[in-house]
């Protein structure tokens, strides 16, 4: 309970009424909950390969078998540009952080729908379970990042063209990884609350994902895009991050501060508003879902 | 003694019929009033809940003007039939749902068990269960650790604590879930229907488990049942809830009486079919009992009227009625005598001696068969019924199995071998 609440509240503990102002978030709630969100976490990476035999090795192999078909599909058919790296390197880049964005937005997208069933039950505090698929995701994108650098170490080791910017990663790396954390939260944020009472948007997510890969530079870099159209892919705010990305680590590509702070701006904005939208839909979405 | 709960004038609205492109207009105008500051337009208008009667506006109010409060340490129990509202107001109370107007204060810590085992996942072990479970009703890890065995024994399923929860037997399920719920150190327990589920055994033992956390631990506990019987032994308040509307609030045995003895006299549910076959019109089928509406006292007879008119005569006309489950499995079947029918209006009775069904659902299907034999109407599902026990000798208060209860069956105990 906030403070204000409190105040006007006497020694009551909980008073339940029909609407709460917009902003009255309750995030001190979410703090209390951070076991439960770390359960949850838990159950989405525990849960996920039982019954399998390869387990978590499916991690690995989905960016792999994807860097394979894009291998052969854009670099040696298509023969679109990787900036002069090696592609398996672009690609697999592209694809491991392009992974987590997708993850985390399509997991925190379905947050209603998937969850009516305990949501209807039981009371806790929403958001948790949108932070918890964040959480995971950002576990799931630590093992695939991790097939990233070894990849990475063997061409250094092999002698190709690359050159990671040591200072560069070690700043660029959790920047670009909360942006991309932000973004995938706000979208998704927005999008499950809207899909709990007009579910057309579930049409839209599914393919919108597939296609918005390549409205950022992903399969092709930045520097492949005529100039004329270059502002058009720069306002995907995803954009500037993949670039930084593989700019520090692969030493290609472009690193603009300024586009950075757009993206960080535009993952604000999209926080803040997704999380009023959730907040508000929380509390009637067991009638509408 | 003070108020832990004060439910002040709260009322839940709902719209009917599906979600669709009229939504948005409506949603459309209700943004339009709140940004001029007015109050929401469709809070004013809906009907009260009551199912059988023609809707003439599209919102209705599951729950309206309920006001109550709840003493520390008190067990409510609340009553009424289906639809309510019943479970709304505890949805509301456990918040998964906000009211459309009132307000509830509440003083401590609330736990709903408004299902059991809500968010248990199938695959996981029933250790990585309780933990999981335990943290979505609101517990912590020590407190989760510290009533770890207590659970588990409670449960009784030691041995396969670390097997998946899909393997367990579902009384195994139900018991691991009751026992995470039932040890969680709330001030107040809000529980829902749980006992409709598990063996003889088991209800008590959560009745029992009930009575201690309000007996002895102090705790208010809010419960819902459709066991009468259940809800007498363990509340000492009653609510009762009528389309919506709160009925009566006193003590546990006078809110039951007043609730079983609801229209002293006949209740009946009635059907209008009104179909015509080979000049044979079937015009309703009425249930009558000294009981309760929209279901039947099972200590009571039950009158079943079916009225049937004809402008021709048959050689012989028989009634048959069927009484199946709501899954459709038939119990049993009772036909009137293949008689000659001559033209007129006429009325068919059956009576169902009290003390032959039990208190579940039925429903009835009809069928007329003329000579030949050939079936003339066949109308299924016309009416569905549900039985209640409102009282019971011994201490049993479990369900009482079967499809039937026939109490004419004769035993008897000698001595020896005699």
């Amino acid at each position: 309970m906030s403070s204000t609440h409190q105040k006007e509240t006497g020694s009551w503990d909980l008073v339940i009424r029909p609407r709460t102002s917009l902003f009255n978030l309750n995030l001190n709630e979410v703090w209390q909950h951070k076991y439960l969100l770390w359960m949850f976490v838990r159950r989405d990476l525990v849960s996920i390969y039982k019954q399998t035999i390869l387990g978590p090795l499916w991690f690995f192999i989905q960016p792999i078998l994807t860097t394979i078909v894009f291998v052969v599909i854009f670099g040696n058919i298509a023969k679109i540009s990787t900036n002069g790296q090696p592609r398996i390197l672009f690609y697999l880049a592209g694809i491991t952080m392009w992974n987590y964005f997708s993850e985390t937005l399509t997991s925190t997208s379905n947050t209603f729908i998937v969850n009516a069933s305990i949501f209807g039950k039981v009371y806790f505090p929403r958001l948790v379970m949108p932070l918890s698929k964040v959480i995971s995701g950002l576990i799931k994108f630590a093992i695939q990042f991790l097939l990233f650098i070894l990849v990475l170490a063997y061409f250094i080791i092999s002698g190709a063209e690359v050159h990671p910017d040591l200072l560069g990663i070690l700043l660029i790396t959790p920047v670009v990884l909360f942006i991309m954390a932000g973004l995938g939260l706000g979208a998704g944020l927005i999008l499950s609350a809207l899909t709990t009472k007009y579910r057309d948007l579930v049409f839209l997510i599914s393919f919108g994902v597939q296609l918005g890969m390549y409205a950022a530079p992903i399969i092709y870099p930045l520097s492949a895009i005529p100039a004329k159209y270059k502002w058009i892919i720069l306002s995907n705010p995803l954009s500037s991050i993949m670039e930084a990305f593989r700019n520090v680590y692969l030493g290609a590509g472009e690193l603009s501060l300024s586009g950075l702070l757009y993206s960080f701006t535009f993952m604000v904005v999209l926080v803040v508003t997704g999380t009023v939208i959730f907040n508000r839909v929380e509390k009637t979405f067991m009638d509408t879902v | 003694m003070s108020a832990i709960i004060t439910v002040e004038n709260v009322g839940k609205q709902y719209r009917l019929g599906q979600v669709s492109t009229g939504t948005i207009s409506h949603d459309l105008n209700r943004w339009w009033h709140r940004m001029r500051g007015k109050e929401d337009p469709y809070l004013k208008i809906g009907d009260v809940n009551d199912r059988s009667l023609k809707a003439d506006s599209e919102y209705v109010w599951a729950l309206k003007n309920i006001n109550f409060e709840v003493q520390q340490g008190d067990v409510l129990g609340i009553i009424g039939r289906n639809g309510a509202g019943k479970s709304t107001l505890l949805k509301i109370l456990s918040r998964t749902t906000a009211p459309s107007i009132g307000e509830i204060k509440i003083k401590g810590r609330v736990a709903s068990l408004l299902e059991v085992g809500t968010g248990f996942h199938p695959e996981l072990s029933g250790r990585e269960n309780i933990f999981l479970n335990g943290a979505i009703l609101g517990m912590g890890k020590r407190e989760i650790t510290r009533k770890f065995d207590e659970i588990v024994d409670f449960a009784g399923v030691e041995r396969y604590i670390d097997t998946p929860v899909k393997r367990y037997s579902s009384g195994m399920y139900v018991r691991l879930a009751f026992g995470v719920a039932a040890h969680l150190e709330s001030e107040i327990l809000i529980v829902d229907e749980v006992l409709a589920v598990g063996d003889g055994e088991f209800q008590k033992k959560c009745l029992g488990k009930m009575k201690d956390v309000s007996a002895s631990e102090g705790r208010t506990v809010l419960f819902v049942s459709h066991n009468l019987l259940a809800v007498k032994s363990l509340c000492k308040t009653g609510l009762w809830l009528d389309n919506g509307i709160s009925k009566e609030i006193d003590l546990i045995d006078k809110v039951i009486d007043d609730y079983m003895n609801k229209n002293q006299g006949t209740t009946s549910s009635s059907v209008t079919v009104e179909k015509e076959s080979d000049g044979f019109i079937v015009h309703y089928i009425r249930v009558s009992n000294n009981g309760v509406e929209g279901s039947f006292n099972i200590e009571e007879d039950l009158l079943i009227e079916i009225k049937v008119s004809s402008q021709r005569s048959f050689a012989s006309i028989n009634i048959n009625l069927f009484f199946n489950t709501l899954d459709g499995t038939m119990i049993f079947a009772t036909c009137s005598l293949a008689e000659k029918f001559v033209s007129g209006e006429f009325t068919y009775r059956c009576v169902i001696p009290a003390h032959t069904l039990n208190d579940i659902f039925y429903s009835l299907d009809v069928m007329v068969v003329r000579e030949g034999p050939k079936v003339i109407h066949n109308l299924t599902e016309t009416l569905t019924i549900e039985g209640i026990e409102g009282k019971r000798e011994g201490d049993w208060l479990g369900k009482f199995p079967g499809l039937l209860r026939p109490e004419y069956f004769k035993w008897s105990k000698n001595n020896g071998n005699g």
